[in-house]
């Protein structure tokens, strides 16, 4: 188990490090620069001044390793678009992703694990028609799909906030006041997210579930007159759950591509929205700083996907040991 | 179901290559006193059946996109004229707007039917091109083994890592933020081959590695076919039916890509009609609860993904399959 850790932190590592210096070296490659601000009457002299004063008048090989040497103390430079350091734009951003991925993985496993053992567990055949096609159709709406149709659905009905994290003023509020506001606002952008993947986990865990149902340990509970319930939840389900855990990490990773999309359409303050403005932008250090915090949340994911799996199948734990 | 998929992809396919006879007016033509106008109403019943016709939409505000039905005039649908399958009289203020119009006045129905040419295409190319380099670079790295398979495998794992759409957002990016459709084209194209071919690859790889010690292998080298003979012609069209799946599992991801990239200003510019660039009308929140029909590409994205979901459905493809 400690081999397998080891490997995996290591992997993290490179993984960080290769995809920040890849976005660095790519936006600093890219034409323009924070100078394009500057507007196009300013004169060579000043422009000339502003490379200096950030450093843009480096060659990219002496930019990288200084950035990179900062960056290992966990320094990751200032941030041009906002003016700030870097990992103070970061830290709020990152906060707000993270919220609306937890949400979103929540409903996404909760509805989609309780719709695929229903439907995979035998029930009436009209129930399990509708949840097949109810999850065929979600199958083929991606994040993008999902949060346009969820944000014209909020705005003409008004039933929920069409976009944003809080309402206008809410710097305001109370603490508790603000935290309802919020709760307010998550719904949305969150299972706009969460649709795609609950409809995966509801066909996976109902065809691991169908299998469930017949294997010979259920068979013999049930003559040993478990009640039907006992027999589904406490005895077929944990058998089933191995396909949901295998994905897992990879359904991480999807949260957190579609989460980009969901920030943009419904103006959720996250990385991909920094992201994207920081690309936009030019803001280099901002750009390797986003790739960074995104690598780290997706090897996170990665790695607590693989614990699970470990967990729920003893077979991954003896070859992870070996 | 698998007939409904086939054939509502075949009338995609159609309705694509026959765009400008199918749209009732051209993509680009702007009716100044019909911007956000409401999809038109054929009517075919008015005091006793009649043949299709149409009412005339006059502008009552423009702040408030208010129009009034013109009840009292029939406007006349004109079949096969002009070039054109259905079109009405539109110098007469008229027009046939089956899905409304966009902001620019613009019939959003001719918008999506000439927009599906460049989205498809598009989708099309790149998953062929993915496709075709995905295939050799795991046959390639199946049947040579050894060094060539560890470094080509590493690098396939490491593309499969990374989350997509943000390698494209930063490929899309390096590039010159304002550039004419013909560039944008291309590098889309080349961006979504360069990030589509991994998943193949690992797969051909797979079947490749275990095909190789196969008898029939050995006998065509026995024979004196060479390492490339082999591999093209004996080895590939063993992973035919992997690569037919991952093809039907990378059109509609790259079709969604093209439809992210254009929606957030990184695609298409805005006058060229494709899915992605109508897309952005439905951006303002407060002006799409007024005009839902701005939703029109979202419907054709959703039913393309669907019309393919539902065509391989039952021919051992994975149901399921999450794109990062």
């Amino acid at each position: 188990m400690r081999a397998f850790l080891v490997r995996r932190v290591a992997f993290a590592l490179v993984l960080v490090a290769c995809a920040s210096s890849a976005a660095f070296l790519l936006t600093r490659a890219a034409p323009g620069d924070l100078t394009t601000q500057l507007g196009p009457l300013a004169k060579a002299a000043e422009v000339a001044a502003t490379r200096a004063r950030f450093g843009l008048d480096q060659p990219v090989i002496v930019q990288w390793a200084r950035w990179a040497s900062r960056a290992v103390r966990l320094d990751l430079g200032d941030s041009f678009l906002y003016n700030r350091p870097v990992a103070s734009v970061l830290g709020p951003a990152a906060i707000n992703t993270a919220v609306l991925a937890v949400a979103a993985l929540a409903v996404a496993a909760v509805s989609g694990i309780f719709l695929g053992v229903i439907g995979g567990s035998g029930g009436p055949a009209g129930v399990r028609a509708a949840i097949r096609a109810l999850s065929a159709v979600c199958l083929s709406l991606p994040p993008l799909l999902t949060s346009l149709i969820f944000v014209f659905i909020a705005a003409r009905t008004g039933l929920l906030p069409a976009g944003g994290m809080s309402s206008a003023g809410a710097g305001d509020l109370s603490w508790g006041a603000w935290l309802v506001d919020v709760a307010w606002h998550v719904p949305l952008p969150a299972l706009a997210l969460a649709l795609p993947i609950a409809a995966t986990f509801e066909r996976l865990q109902s065809q691991a579930m169908t299998e469930a149902v017949d294997q010979p340990f259920v068979a013999a509970a049930r003559a040993r007159g478990v009640s039907h319930s006992a027999l589904i939840w406490r005895h077929a389900w944990p058998a089933s759950l191995r396909p949901i855990c295998a994905v897992l990490g990879v359904a991480i990773g999807a949260l957190f591509s579609g989460s980009f999309v969901v920030e943009y359409v419904t103006t959720w303050p996250g990385l991909g929205r920094l992201m994207y403005e920081a690309l936009r932008a030019r803001d280099i250090y901002l750009v390797a700083g986003c790739a960074a915090t995104g690598s780290v949340f997706l090897a996170c994911g990665t790695l607590a996907g693989d614990l699970l799996l470990a967990a729920v199948d003893p077979r991954v734990r003896e070859e992870t040991a070996a | 179901m698998r007939r409904a998929g086939i054939g509502l992809l075949a009338a995609v396919a159609v309705v694509a290559a026959l765009a400008p006879w199918v749209a009732p007016n051209p993509p680009d033509r702007m009716f100044p006193d019909l911007v956000h106008a409401p999809p038109t109403v054929v009517h075919v019943w008015d005091a006793g059946p009649r043949a299709p016709f149409i009412h005339r939409q006059r502008l009552v505000s423009r702040l408030e996109r208010r129009f009034e039905t013109m009840a009292t005039a029939r406007v006349p649908l004109r079949w096969f004229r002009d070039g054109r399958l259905v079109t009405a009289d539109a110098g007469a203020g008229a027009p046939l707007l089956l899905l409304g119009a966009d902001g620019y006045g613009r019939d959003v129905f001719a918008r999506l039917v000439h927009g599906s040419r460049l989205t498809l295409l598009l989708a099309l190319i790149a998953t062929l091109g993915a496709t075709l380099l995905g295939g050799l670079i795991g046959g390639v790295s199946g049947y040579a083994g050894g060094r060539v398979d560890v470094l080509l495998s590493r690098v396939t794992e490491f593309m499969l890592v990374l989350p997509a759409i943000y390698v494209v957002l930063a490929l899309r990016a390096a590039l010159p933020l304002v550039v004419p459709p013909r560039t944008v084209f291309l590098s889309l194209v080349a961006i979504f081959v360069l990030l589509g071919w991994p998943t193949v690859a690992r797969g051909v790889r797979a079947i490749i590695a275990s095909e190789r010690s196969r008898d029939y292998v050995s006998a065509a080298e026995a024979l004196g076919a060479g390492r490339t003979r082999v591999l093209l012609r004996h080895l590939l069209p063993s992973a035919r039916g992997h690569l037919v799946m991952q093809a039907t599992l990378l059109l509609p991801a790259f079709i969604l890509a093209e439809a992210t990239m254009s929606y957030i200003g990184l695609g298409f510019p805005e006058a060229t009609p494709t899915w992605g660039t109508m897309l952005q009308d439905a951006s303002n929140a407060a002006l799409l609860g007024d005009t839902p029909w701005a939703l029109a590409p979202a419907g054709a994205i959703f039913l393309v993904v669907l019309a393919v979901n539902l065509a391989v459905q039952g021919s051992g493809r994975p149901q399921v399959q999450l794109d990062r």
